[in-house]
């Protein structure tokens, strides 16, 4: 456990580095959520003052993309899949696997710290702009509600972590895995509800994606602070979620396993 | 948007005997073939790069062809709870969407590569090969390799522009069709001056490509329809400062018979050649600031 601490402290010097680049990234990505914000003010505005839309009010709809950026904040990966993609391609993992550690845990310990130091950063632009809209601001009250959405946060934080830590394992088999990032970025980004609140969608479509790992990753904390879950579904929910978080945490290994036999060193 | 082994390839080898280079040009006729010739060159140089890695350029394709759907998906989606946005119904919006990014995907075929190598040939000191060429550098700079994946999706951006256009019922006539071309151009030399702009800041603190990749979320509000926006500091910062609310906003409303008068395209023009001039004397002046990092 020390050396994982270690290794945690290590990552935050590391990341500290790029906190100009953090809060820049923080700031730009809150212009296309402007965006987005406006264009649902304008279709509000459009159907009336009590419209309700999938029985979002506007102010529901709002917080929710506020959420999602905060959620976005803590949870994203960020260089790490590339970093790790670039450790095996270069050779760099040969250096671990000398120590006695474990590859997937300084992985992990690296994402900790380098979300800790992004949401610090992060959280400022946020929450100006949250203060700039804090009419619209639905916030949750009652305790268990809180609890339940930090835990279902900490799972979506760890099924990021291990879908992003397998897609970067191709690596082993592939050279430029690139464009595979991508493909799973494309899918996660409307699956998982960043772009709009999955239950808007034709409850048909909504039901099939409950049970693909996707809302896991956003839209199912959101949903649960925002207390649109509740009762048997968000035991459900919560139950599904862990089953995604194991099942990610099997390939994870697996995949290295298998992956690791392949490894020829290059360059290490 | 690089393979690795496209980056670990000598950069400067590739272009550094294109056959039109000779004397320096004396006319502007000369100028002209001199330039295409060279332009030429590096045409060729990309298919040569590109078909080196044909699984890439092929997964490269479907990547933006997904992103494109997903932002057909998210404009379709919100179509099913209204009729209009801002006055736009879901056809037209679609057209903007599809007009949208065939100027990004043009703007990605000529110049996104380039743009974001620029940091590196600066942190590297790899411009100076470029400065020694007998060639103007910002040519150089700005047009060595063409993404040719990125035509193919401009291709598919375009199907989707004629199918909006049939269902909504459009016959556009010549004239719109030439107005609409030539105001995607300006919309393509806006996004390549901007980012240019960006880029060039690297000259000043090495590491711009952040800065770069932050203009990337600009792209998203170049799609959406810019009545949607009510009077206030982002419309005009986003009209007049960073013209995304323009780029394919008014060549989308020359087809669609929108345009309240000709205030809007004389705007996007104006607009556009003020941010290629000023990104011509930024590069100007940050040149002198080159030091070069090699040696």
């Amino acid at each position: 456990m020390g050396k994982y601490l270690h290794v945690f402290r290590i990552g935050i010097q590391n990341t500290l580095v790029y906190r100009a680049n953090f809060l820049f990234r923080a700031v730009f990505g809150l212009i296309p959520l402007t965006g987005t914000l406006f264009l649902w003010q304008t279709i509000y505005a459009g159907k009336g003052p009590e419209a309700l839309i999938g029985d979002y009010t506007l102010s529901s709809m709002i917080s929710y993309y506020l959420l999602i950026t905060f959620i976005d904040a803590l949870t994203a990966v960020a260089e790490d899949d590339w970093q790790i993609a670039a450790d095996i391609k270069d050779g760099l993992i040969s250096q671990i696997l000398l120590k006695p550690m474990d590859y997937l845990l300084y992985r992990l310990s690296l994402y900790v710290s380098g979300r800790m130091i992004y949401t610090t950063v992060a959280l400022i632009p946020v929450m100006l702009f949250a203060l700039y809209l804090r009419q619209h601001l639905v916030v949750p009250t009652e305790v268990t509600t809180i609890l339940l959405f930090g835990v279902s946060l900490v799972m979506a934080a760890f099924l990021q972590f291990f879908i992003a830590y397998s897609v970067a394992l191709l690596s082993f088999w592939v050279l430029d895995i690139s464009t595979f990032i991508f493909i799973q970025f494309a899918f996660e980004y409307i699956a998982s509800g960043h772009l709009f609140p999955l239950d808007i969608l034709p409850p048909a479509l909504a039901q099939i994606l409950k049970f693909t790992p996707y809302p896991y990753l956003c839209y199912f904390p959101a949903a649960i602070c925002l207390g649109r879950v509740s009762g048997p579904d968000l035991w459900q929910g919560l139950a599904i979620q862990s089953l995604w978080v194991g099942t990610g945490l099997v390939a994870a290994r697996g995949i290295w396993s298998r992956g690791i036999r392949r490894y020829s060193a290059v360059g290490g | 948007m690089d393979s690795p082994g496209q980056q670990a390839e000598p950069v400067p080898a590739g272009i550094a005997a294109p056959p039109a280079v000779g004397e320096p040009p004396r006319n502007a006729w000369a100028t002209l073939r001199f330039y295409g010739g060279l332009y030429g060159a590096l045409w060729s140089n990309s298919v040569t790069r590109e078909l080196q890695f044909k699984l890439n350029f092929g997964l490269w394709i479907v990547v933006e062809l997904l992103w494109f759907a997903l932002q057909l998906a998210f404009m379709s989606v919100l179509y099913t709870h209204t009729d209009s946005i801002g006055g736009w119904s879901r056809w037209e919006v679609i057209l903007l969407v599809g007009c949208a990014n065939f100027v990004q995907q043009l703007f990605t075929a000529f110049f996104l590569t380039n743009l974001t190598d620029l940091s590196e040939h600066i942190r590297t000191g790899r411009l100076d090969f470029l400065l020694l060429l007998p060639a103007n550098t910002r040519f150089l700079v700005s047009l060595r390799k063409v993404d040719l994946g990125a035509f193919i999706n401009a291709a598919a951006a375009f199907a989707v522009m004629v199918h909006a256009v049939r269902q909504l019922g459009l016959h556009p006539t010549t004239g719109q069709i030439l107005g609409f071309s030539l105001l995607c151009g300006v919309g393509l030399s806006i996004h390549y001056s901007l980012m240019f702009l960006l880029a060039t800041i690297a000259f000043w603190t090495v590491r711009a490509q952040g800065i770069v990749w932050g203009y990337y979320n600009l792209f998203n509000i170049a799609r959406l329809p810019e009545s949607a926006f009510p009077q206030g500091l982002f419309r005009r910062v986003f009209t007049f400062v960073l013209p995304m609310l323009l780029v394919a906003n008014v060549p989308s409303k020359v087809l669609l018979q929108r345009l309240g008068s000709p205030i809007e395209w004389l705007v996007l023009v104006l607009v556009g050649a003020s941010c290629f001039v000023a990104s011509e004397l930024f590069w100007r002046r940050s040149l002198c600031h080159y030091t070069s990092a090699s040696s």
